[in-house]
């Protein structure tokens, strides 16, 4: 039987592969990756259209708004760099662009900080979920950053006297040899460029360890023992076979 | 697979480590509006922020403007910058060797780690160096020579003498007119100097690159941060360091909120007022930093969330049903032997 894919009305070249008795090569790089990111997060748990009861708070909508937020903030940062950075200043389209970009930047801080603080009092990097909480601090100290030099990169007062103050703690721990607050070529650099892409990367990472692991379940109710079903791997029994 | 590898020890359940399987009911729950939902609201949020408040644009000191609005503040500190007793001259690392005021941990002095990479020479870049580059101007150039020539001993008497004075200069009818002394060509070194600058022409002068494009502003701001008139205008903004300084904005606007706890340090008085101030802070903030991002590693510190009990707001929902019996709960969880975590129910 000829297996034709619908859209492009061709042979799907998979499937005639499996008719013929063609298995794929399975130590092939590209099955390997496919295969495992496939395995670890399959579409389902991907884009889930499920999540637990307990997902039930105003303080898990501060996650998504924060990306919300950050999807805001690189969308005016584009316009903004579209121009150049002269521009907000002799324009006042430029000035209102800028505007956006500034309030952007603070729901965006202040979305990451509620959702920090949410994390926080969930005690949300119990049951292998560590490395999704660290993950969330360093995107949180990289946003500061990449705040800390588009405050740098206006071009006026307060870029100013912001870069004389910070070049004194900078200076201190002899990163100021290195990253100069008042090379303004430097700073826009790291503003519009390499913190941009590490956040994005970070945040994408954050966001698919999320995906991972799950939602943390509740703390135990009182009057629950916790017992040998931890996320962890943590049990009551002694051996347990692997 | 080896024997060792076939059987791990198994691990006590920690409540502050370890989370419970969740074998409740699940919800229906779509992702892709709740982020179009609050794309949207933040969409409405930063237009409504932006059209009622905007964002500030104060326009940059630049050493035109403060030399024409304090001429004499000007002078008061381009003499300090020739004689080498100006902030940035007695700064050390990164700029030059002269001075400590990065300050010390201990033992350690991380400043001096990584040398002098961005080298400034107040006299001869700020100074010296500007006013050798004015053209048709042969009594500038000859007193800039006689001062070059002398001896650094009688550099610094004249230097010594002028600062003396130059505080109580005034400036009339575009002139500085300092009282009479022995300064040899000092006073017409500052007096060019200030011209200069009021013309506009030192602005140009200091940008550290010598190519027709520079973005590296560094000695003309150090330059200004020098003078008083730069911190004046600074504290009226209310950006100073005993103001919580550069977490603040000019006007009223939220400004870098987030670096409250840094800011913080700088108020607590053995820390604001010790010469190892910055680097104290800095460190603090390392260690902080260090303990926030590996808090899950932290017996005690771990547990702050389950002893404040804030999570039951949060979940409350949850417990009501648990506590009810209602069975939306995790529920006590049958004992299992891997460390698959949940197989979805559908409500």
């Amino acid at each position: 039987m000829t297996i034709v894919d619908p859209k492009t009305e061709r042979p799907d070249q998979a499937d005639l592969d499996k008719a013929a008795g063609r298995p794929e090569d399975a130590d092939q790089w590209t099955a390997k990756i496919r295969n495992t990111a496939v395995e670890a997060l399959p579409p389902q748990k991907l884009l889930p259209d499920r999540q637990p009861a307990y997902v039930a708070s105003w303080i898990y909508v501060f996650g998504v708004t924060t990306i919300a937020a950050l999807v805001v903030v690189i969308g005016t940062g584009l316009v903004l760099s579209i121009f150049g950075p002269n521009w907000w200043h002799v324009s006042s389209t430029g000035l209102f662009v800028n505007s956006l970009h500034l309030w952007s930047v603070e729901i965006f801080m202040f979305a990451m900080v509620v959702h920090l603080w949410g994390k926080f009092f969930m005690a949300a990097w119990r049951g292998k979920r560590k490395a999704t909480w660290i993950t969330g601090v360093v995107s949180f100290l990289v946003s500061v950053g990449a705040a800390f030099t588009g405050y740098l990169s206006q071009q006026n007062f307060d870029s100013q006297w912001i870069s004389t103050q910070a070049k004194d703690g900078i200076n201190s721990t002899g990163a100021g040899a290195i990253f100069n607050v008042t090379n303004f070529g430097q700073m826009i650099m790291w503003h519009i460029v390499l913190l941009p892409l590490c956040i994005v990367a970070i945040v994408g990472i954050h966001v698919l360890m999320v995906r991972l692991r799950g939602v943390v379940t509740p703390f135990p109710a009182k009057g629950e023992t916790p017992g040998g079903d931890a996320e962890a791997g943590a049990t009551s029994g002694a051996e347990v076979q692997a | 697979m080896s024997a060792a590898r076939a059987t791990r020890k198994a691990r006590p359940f920690k409540v502050d480590r370890d989370a419970v399987a969740w074998h409740g009911r699940y919800e229906p729950y779509d992702l892709a509006k709740e982020f179009l939902i609050a794309f949207v609201v933040v969409c409405i949020l930063v237009g409504g922020l932006a059209i009622v408040f905007g964002s500030p644009d104060d326009t940059p000191v630049t050493v035109k403007s403060w030399s024409n609005a304090d001429a004499v503040g000007f002078a008061t500190t381009a003499i300090t910058e020739l004689d080498g007793s100006s902030g940035t001259a007695t700064y050390g690392p990164p700029y030059n060797l002269n001075g400590t005021t990065a300050g010390h941990l201990g033992p350690l002095n991380p400043a001096k780690w990584l040398g002098v990479h961005h080298p400034i020479d107040t006299a001869n870049d700020y100074v010296l160096g500007p006013l050798s580059t004015l053209p048709n101007q042969p009594q500038v150039q000859a007193a800039v020579g006689q001062y070059k020539a002398a001896s650094t001993d009688q550099q610094a008497t004249w230097n010594a003498a002028y600062e003396k004075a130059v505080a109580d200069a005034k400036f009339v009818n575009g002139k500085l007119v300092v009282p009479a002394g022995d300064y040899g060509p000092v006073a017409a070194i500052i007096a060019a100097e200030t011209a200069m600058a009021r013309s506009g022409a030192l602005d140009g002068a200091l940008l550290s690159s010598r190519q027709f494009y520079g973005t590296d502003y560094t000695k003309p701001l150090l330059f200004i941060a020098d003078g008083d008139y730069f911190a004046n205008l600074g504290g009226a903004q209310h950006l100073s360091g005993d103001q919580w300084g550069m977490m603040n904005e000019t006007g009223q606007y939220p400004g870098q909120a987030w670096l409250w706890l840094y800011t913080l340090w700088y108020q607590v008085g053995p820390i604001g007022n010790s010469d190892n101030a910055d680097i104290m802070v800095f460190s603090i903030m390392i260690a902080l930093t260090a303990l926030l991002a590996l808090l899950p590693f932290i017996p005690g510190l771990r547990s702050i969330p389950r002893w404040t009990r804030l999570y039951r707001l949060i979940w409350r929902q949850h417990y009501r049903e648990v506590e009810r019996g209602n069975g939306g709960s995790s529920g006590i969880p049958p004992p299992q032997t891997t460390d698959e975590v949940r197989t979805p129910v559908t409500a």
